[in-house]
């Protein structure tokens, strides 16, 4: 105990830690009947960085080329000491991050978090998911399985269709006109070096939004403590609310360990591009609801192809949901009434073409 | 390069049409009248002879006007094949045109049951024009061809499935119902392969005969060698030959020959063996002993394959294992063959070389699972780790909040 104080005392001579940690242990955060959506934005941070972690654990021995990517991954899942636990759990936190992300971005939505002066805070998070899902696609295709190659095959189709640069972005993304090695090569790029650098950057200015603007309360919340005052309830952010987000980012760790164990990562059979499609195919599930619908849409909508009406609906959907802030202001006094049925219809809608694709055969 | 095939290939067309249409109006006052033979003219265009520069007087020597016109407008079927021959049979002239086509064609269509008939007088026999066609005759390799693999057994069945046309001859007309029933038409339609049998391929083409009793071993035996090699060490080779019963076809059929499963063999309902062997005599013992074999094999594959899968599915690399049991499927495989010499050791080994294979692999499975499984149980000692912090963070939070005021700060 002594010598922790001696270390303490030594590093705060040198560095003055103290001043940085003032303004925290005066910060406080509202505590309210709807605190406990507060946590996803911090479960999935955590889960950001335990990707960091696994996925930096994985670069020891990840090799990304056509002839050596399915046999390193292999080789991490059957050699590697604990290799397959770092792999499924990289896998499992994947598949968690996206759907807290898209969990946090519900709660905001229904809780308001996004109105005045939060707005770049939405925007910022918005972009977090989509550089989320980014993060998904790139990071399928590099185990450079049968099923990855083929998902990512018919996932740059769709890319193709955006009219007039449709075959450009495919060609950009691709690294050519099929799915090769070039197209492994800038996957791997894209998720170990662009997205980490630019998910890094606008996490750090979501999360400098975070703390300038503090916790956002509920309207409903926030009209009740003005009326009465004594009524209002707010807890310390350092350390009694760190100590919660810990408690959470235990139970999700507990729960990454228990899926790894009990479902670990499977590898399934190295790409062969020369063979058929499989029967079937289809992506991971956070675009399931996307290809469903894609695949409902008639081939031709009053003479226009019906997958371009649908890429170019998903892009409009998703310029006016990352301007929801500014659009709910133009609405009127109910605004937030649309707002809230376009967030329910847009639950609905992803959640039953997701269960939909995944029971179709 | 393609503009150049472009030029080329609407040159020769012009050549041809210029060609058709001289004879078409040689021939045009002749008793058929204009639009037949237009019709005609028009068909003869696709057909390999008009390809290759021929008209109407390459077949009809005769071709002229008014009297002499009268006999040539149909060739007598008695003379078609000769007429054929007269060209397919000269060596020097189809070598020019096409050197990897027979010219044996005439020579073994007279020592076929059809060219015997036909000498003898029998007009309804088939001739090269029924197999072939007349005017739009296709080479043997395109898929409209009436005599390519795809289509031989329907050329045929025209025939040989007409009971009525067939009658005459006293012979059986459901060939083609077997035929179309049996593996080998599904190997040919279903998985477009054009090296499976059909009716030629038995029997022949130009020099078609009834498969004799002798010789049926040896036509499976083109495709089946091994099995067929195996016969010949049986004990049934000589038994077969003594009881005069025709060898593979006795227990395989001869046009519906289905897929050989294991309840072929032993003394079962649906055994062959039980044709002739009862259950207690040694070699009725013998087909169920190797009908036993065969099953608990299968079983023991299936299971070592599900225990695989499940070692796969629990993310253990079991891909080595995987590759090694299928050696075992392809020692199945070969006492399935090996069982045509009617020999329980010779099978057994067979069998028992895939025995070996499947143990391994079960236990290698199992060794998988036992691994994943004390995998699992490591990974509780952090989970303990982390269960116990979360609880212990609890705690913390519960008592330093305990104390009044201790919970809150400044707003921000």
């Amino acid at each position: 105990m002594k010598t922790a104080v001696l270390v303490r005392t030594w590093i705060e001579e040198r560095l003055e830690v103290d001043q940085f940690i003032a303004p925290l242990r005066s910060k406080t955060v509202p505590r309210h009947r709807f605190s406990i959506w507060y946590f996803l934005g911090g479960i999935t941070l955590f889960l950001f960085f335990v990707q960091v972690l696994t996925g930096l654990l994985l670069l020891l021995y990840y090799r990304p080329s056509t002839q050596e990517a399915y046999e390193s991954v292999q080789y991490i899942t059957t050699r590697v000491q604990f290799g397959w636990l770092v792999r499924s759990i990289h896998f499992w936190s994947a598949n968690l991050m996206i759907f807290m992300a898209f969990a946090h971005m519900f709660s905001v939505v229904f809780l308001r978090a996004y109105r005045k002066p939060r707005e770049l805070t939405w925007m910022s998070g918005m972009a977090l998911l989509f550089l989320t899902l980014g993060f998904g696609f790139s990071g399928y295709l590099l185990p450079w399985t049968m099923l990855s190659f083929f998902a990512t095959k018919v996932g740059t189709e769709v890319a193709g269709q955006v009219p007039v640069v449709g075959h450009t972005l495919l060609v950009f993304m691709r690294g050519g006109e099929d799915v090769s090695g070039a197209t492994l090569a800038r996957f791997f790029s894209l998720h170990v070096v662009m997205l980490p650098a630019l998910a890094a950057t606008l996490l750090m200015f979501h999360l400098w939004l975070v703390q300038k603007f503090g916790m956002s309360v509920p309207p409903s919340v926030e009209r009740r403590w003005a009326q009465i005052p004594e009524v209002r309830k707010e807890v310390r952010f350092f350390p009694n609310f760190l100590l919660r987000d810990l408690m959470t980012w235990c139970a999700i760790l507990a729960t990454l360990v228990v899926l790894a164990a009990l479902f670990p990562a499977q590898l399934g059979h190295k790409a062969d591009p020369f063979a058929p499609t499989p029967f079937g195919i289809k992506p991971e599930w956070y675009f399931l609801a996307q290809f469903q619908t894609l695949r409902l849409l008639p081939a031709k909508i009053l003479g226009i192809e019906g997958e371009l009406i649908g890429v170019f609906g998903f892009g409009l959907a998703a310029a006016v949901w990352l301007a929801l802030p500014l659009l709910e202001s133009h609405l009127g006094r109910n605004g937030p009434r649309w707002v809230r049925t376009a967030a329910l219809l847009g639950m609905v809608y992803l959640g039953s073409l997701t269960l939909y694709a995944y029971f179709a055969k | 390069m393609q503009q150049s095939l472009l030029v080329l290939t609407v040159a020769v067309a012009l050549g041809n049409a210029v060609a058709i249409a001289q004879q078409t109006t040689a021939c045009s006052n002749c008793d058929l009248g204009r639009s037949r033979v237009e019709a005609i003219a028009e068909e003869f265009a696709t057909d390999v002879h008009a390809r290759n520069g021929m008209g109407c007087n390459a077949c009809h020597t005769g071709a002229g006007r008014g009297a002499q016109a009268k006999g040539i407008s149909a060739i007598p079927r008695q003379r078609i094949p000769e007429l054929c021959g007269s060209c397919h049979a000269d060596v020097d002239r189809i070598k020019r045109l096409n050197p990897s086509l027979h010219t044996d064609q005439l020579a073994q269509y007279r020592t076929s049951v059809h060219g015997i008939k036909l000498a003898e007088g029998d007009k309804k026999v088939a001739v090269c024009t029924d197999c072939h066609g007349v005017h739009s005759i296709l080479p043997a390799s395109d898929p409209h061809s009436a005599v390519h693999p795809l289509n031989v057994a329907h050329t045929c069945q025209r025939c040989h499935a007409d009971a009525e046309y067939m009658k005459p001859y006293h012979i059986a007309t459901d060939q083609y119902a077997g035929y179309t029933d049996g593996a080998h038409h599904e190997a040919m339609v279903s998985r477009g392969d054009l090296s499976a049998p059909t009716c030629t391929t038995c029997h022949g083409s130009h020099g078609a005969v009834p498969t004799g009793i002798e010789s049926v071993a040896s036509v499976c035996g083109t495709c089946h060698v091994l099995q067929a090699k195996y016969f010949e060490e049986s004990p049934h080779k000589r038994i077969f030959a003594l009881m005069n019963i025709a060898s593979c076809v006795t227990c395989h059929s001869s046009h519906r020959v289905r897929h050989p499963d294991d309840t072929f063999v032993g003394t079962g309902p649906k055994a062959v063996c039980g044709n002739c062997h009862t259950p207690d005599e040694p070699a009725g013992q013998m087909a169920n002993g190797i009908h036993d074999r065969f099953q608990r094999l299968e079983a023991d594959l299936a299971g070592a394959k599900s225990l695989l899968d499940r070692a796969e599915h629990s993310g253990m690399d079991v891909s080595g294992v995987q590759f090694e049991l299928s050696q075992a499927g392809d020692a199945l495989t070969k006492a399935r063959v090996t069982l045509h010499t009617a020999t329980l050791s010779r099978v057994t080994e067979d069998v028992n070389t895939g025995t070996a294979v499947v143990v391994k692999a079960h236990q290698a499975g199992e060794e998988a699972l036992r691994e994943q499984g004390r995998r699992r149980k490591l990974v509780l000692i952090p989970l303990v780790a982390i269960v116990a912090l979360l609880f212990s963070l609890g705690a913390y939070i519960r008592e330093i909040e305990r104390a009044p005021g201790s919970a809150t700060g400044t707003k921000r």
